[in-house]
């Protein structure tokens, strides 16, 4: 155990860039810190009561003062929050090629459901190099996901889903912590990331055992919640079918349209009189409190795996 | 002009009724004063039991959930009973009608009813947290608060909404105040800078707080009746209870600030015996901070899930907000140039608050970087920034006007060796409790954790110890300050050599203030090769 940790292990690309712009904003910090610090302890014994320091030189034009340091300050607080957001931008861009990991937040575990199928708690297994993009709901207050290693944080708000993505590049055990208060056992509600070579991580896939994918998995629920019934051939209700949908644009009945996402095929399940694609009637019942995230994440999985991307995965 | 048979507002009526039911502005600043040391402590034990608990990695004093209560109640006590009205309801109230030249505020029996609003409020959530607490933290987020929630959180809730009108009608009575009260000859560039401050944060608390009545009754109907707002299990937002909480408190965090940088913009030009730096920048930046104040709430989403160009908005605002906290820091230092510097206790907690606010500021300007933000937030480095603001700006500044001021209110004196002992040493048990937390907060540490992986261990005991020393320099004015009242010396009218009207007055002042109104003839801080140039009629 070292004695002084004084920085956190830094596992991908983004999290330097994050190191970078947090030591220029310790630099800019120290050196306003050290020129206020500074000033004020040089008056102070320069101008003490009694010195004879030299007073006559009293200033007159303090707007000049006032106007450069207003000035110098808003140009380097403005560079700093371009800076920031510029880094920031980067959360919102996944690769198109992101092996897509479902977790569930509950009080107080983080459940992860792999492409294959493979299920793990309060841990997280992913290979090097590799972009990985969490689909994460919560299925009762908000929780955080939080790995400091990879400097990135996402509050799960229950009712709706958010993605965060990232590559790590460095094989090792990282921490996994929940950053949003949510109840009793908070601070157990977390536990370790770990970053492994591509090889051994499919031996690690291997070891979970042969489950069915997670799209395989949503498929059988598709039949069982009776989804198929009115949205596969034959159907006795007319409702749009979902082949080729994920992924693509979907007019609505009120004339706007969505991208069919995680979050649109989630809602639609749970309200689907929120969104009606145009040209059907809104005759489909809500599933809102009979199913849970754990489903509706492979059902999300199932629909997403008869979309027109489902190549590339 | 001292002389012992005039009575001063301290002697003028006897017994308890004339306490109670005072509606002298400067007897009610003392209430308010009863008060708010009263929470203050309360609020300090808990901060006790939380430093404890947190030196071993694992559970120390108690379960999870005691824990969980404990910062629950720091936070809502802090907040709520402590630092927001603390110095506009006990120097604001004592000093802010002298300083004008009024012998009152404009409503002295909405006055004493707004401190019975606060001690209610106050009472009902004390009795919340006693008898049981509640496991929340003080930010009351949904779903938790309607669903999950255990404890006295319908009557804890309460007693913050009640309280919340002793805010309003103190910020409406402030208001009027300075507006309609001032002296002869006291033009507005002539108020001095605390009049300004206070006002500024008058005009916060009479348009956040009603925002923040609102957001606790929807709370409260969501819990109580079910009405679906907030969550989702009802169809309600969860974000929408951010937005909403935010909207206030973060013009909250204004609140608790501008009253101390006022006291700040007083105490530093008397013990440099000179004019303020840039008097009209300083207060207008007070204003500024007010206004700016309100557009930068959405800052604590960052992570939420707010909308993306929301985020990149709220960035942006929250570097422009920093702006013109960063000139009042200049435009103090600059005071000092040229001066005649003394350092009594309260120059000391300036020289404090000033430290310490630049560094909380500072670090203000990591977590409005979006990506910064991203890492940091929810954990310690956020605890450690706004620790710095508030207890590092915020108190130190309440005790640099107190020490200041202390004499005028008391009409006694105190032992300025000790004080300037206490000075020292709450600033560097400060600095030893909270700089550790910004390197906990980079490593990753996240807040609310009662248990904590081992590796962190070291820095969380720096803290704790710093915590110690901390509540040592804390607690020591409560013996000098005791000490003055029983035995110190009295207090000449104007012990600093300053130039406000409240110096040109007894110590204690009379019940009317002034014996004649007086009239104001120049601007504040008027030093000529380092003498005060007294107002009204130089006393």
């Amino acid at each position: 155990m070292p004695g002084l940790p004084f920085w956190p292990p830094t596992a991908s690309g983004y999290a330097s860039q994050i190191n970078v712009l947090f030591g220029a904003l310790l630099i800019v910090g120290a050196l306003t810190a050290g020129l206020v610090f500074f000033l004020m302890l040089f008056f102070a014994n320069k101008y003490r009561h009694g010195s004879n320091a030299d007073r006559s030189g009293t200033t007159k034009k303090t707007w000049r003062f006032e106007v450069s340091w207003t000035a110098a300050t808003l140009l380097i607080f403005v560079g700093l929050a371009v800076w920031g957001a510029d880094i920031y931008l980067h959360l919102y861009n996944p690769p198109a090629n992101a092996v897509q990991i479902f977790v569930v937040g509950k009080q107080w575990m983080w459940k992860a459901q792999h492409p294959g199928g493979q299920r793990e708690i309060n841990a997280l297994h992913v290979p090097v190099g590799q972009p990985i993009r969490l689909v994460l709901a919560s299925q009762d207050v908000i929780h955080s996901f939080f790995i400091p290693a990879l400097r990135i944080k996402q509050d799960v708000v229950p009712g709706r889903y958010e993605t965060m993505w990232f590559r790590a590049d460095k094989v090792g055990r990282y921490h996994l912590f929940c950053a949003e208060y949510c109840g009793t056992d908070h601070a157990h509600m977390g536990g370790w990331i770990t970053v492994m070579e591509p090889r051994d991580f499919g031996r690690w896939l291997q070891a979970q055992g042969g489950q069915e994918t997670l799209a395989a998995q949503g498929k059988d629920l598709f039949r069982r919640y009776g989804c198929s019934g009115c949205h596969e051939a034959g159907g006795t209700v007319r409702a749009p079918r979902l082949e080729g949908v994920f992924g693509s644009p979907v007019p609505l009945s009120d004339g706007s349209v969505v991208i069919a996402d995680e979050r649109y095929v989630r809602d639609s399940i749970l309200d689907p009189k929120a969104q009606v694609a145009a040209g059907y009637a809104p005759v489909m019942p809500t599933f809102a409190g009979q199913i849970g995230e754990d489903d509706l994440a492979k059902l999300v999985a199932y629909v997403e795996s008869i979309g027109p991307e489902q190549a590339r995965r | 002009m001292n002389a012992p048979h005039q009575p001063s507002y301290l002697s003028a009526t006897v017994g308890i009724r004339s306490w109670l039911l005072t509606t002298d502005h400067k007897r009610i600043a003392l209430l308010y004063f009863a008060g708010i040391t009263f929470f203050f402590f309360i609020g300090g034990i808990a901060a006790t039991l939380i430093r404890l608990e947190l030196i071993t990695p694992g559970p120390t004093l108690g379960s999870p959930d005691f824990y969980n209560r404990l910062f629950t109640m720091h936070g809502i006590i802090m907040v709520w009973f402590f630092l927001i009205p603390s110095i506009p309801t006990t120097m604001g109230n004592f000093i802010l009608p002298m300083m004008i030249g009024a012998r009152d505020l404009a409503f002295p029996r909405l006055n004493l009813a707004s401190w019975y609003l606060y001690m209610a409020g106050g009472l009902i959530t004390l009795a919340a947290l006693v008898l049981g607490g509640l496991d929340t933290g003080w930010t009351f987020y949904e779903p938790y608060s309607t669903f999950y929630a255990t404890g006295y959180l319908i009557l804890g809730v309460f007693g913050i909404f009640v309280s919340g009108f002793s805010s309003i009608l103190t910020g409406l009575n402030f208001i009027v105040t300075v507006h309609k009260l001032r002296a002869p000859g006291m033009t507005w560039y002539r108020l001095p800078v605390f009049v300004w401050s206070t006002y500024a944060t008058s005009l916060i608390l009479v348009l956040a707080t009603p925002v923040l009545a609102m957001t606790l009754l929807m709370l409260l109907a969501e819990r109580v009746l079910h009405v679906g707002i907030f969550s989702p299990q009802l169809g309600g937002d969860p974000i929408l209870f951010q937005h909403m909480f935010w909207f206030y408190s973060h013009p909250a965090v204004y609140i608790m600030i501008l009253p101390s940088m006022g006291v700040i913009s007083e105490v530093v030009p008397v013990f440099a015996r000179k004019p303020l730096f840039g008097y009209t920048f300083v207060v207008w930046c007070s204003i500024a901070i007010a206004a700016i104040g309100f557009l930068v709430w959405g800052h604590h989403m960052f992570v939420a899930g707010q909308a993306l160009y929301a985020s990149l908005a709220f960035s942006f605002l929250s570097y422009l907000v920093a702006v013109p906290s960063a000139i009042k820091v200049f435009n103090w230092v600059a005071t000092l140039h040229e001066g005649w510097i003394r350092f009594d206790a309260p120059m000391l907690y300036a020289f404090g608050f000033i430290g310490l606010f630049t560094i909380g500021g500072l670090t203000g300007l990591f977590l409005a970087a979006l990506a910064v933000d991203v890492h940091v937030t929810d954990t310690y480095f956020v605890v450690a920034h706004f620790h710095y603001i508030m207890v590092g700006g915020a108190v130190m500044g309440f005790f640099a006007g107190l020490h200041y001021w202390w004499p005028k209110m008391t009409g006694r004196l105190y032992p300025d060796y000790w004080a300037r002992f206490a000075a020292i040493l709450a600033f560097f048990g400060f600095n030893l409790t909270f700089f550790p937390q910004f390197i906990l907060g980079y490593l990753g540490m996240p807040r609310r954790y009662q248990s904590y992986p081992p590796e962190f261990q070291v820095w969380h005991v720096l803290s704790s110890a710093g915590a110690s020393i901390l509540a040592a320099g804390y607690a020591l004015p409560l013996f000098y300050f005791a000490w003055s009242i029983l035995r110190g010396p009295r207090a000449p009218a104007n012990p600093w050599g300053a130039t406000g009207l409240e110096w040109s007055t007894r110590s204690p002042p009379p019940p009317e203030n002034f014996v004649e109104t007086p009239t104001v003839v120049r601007a504040p801080y008027q030093y000529v090769q380092g003498e005060p140039r007294m107002q009204a009629g130089d006393v």
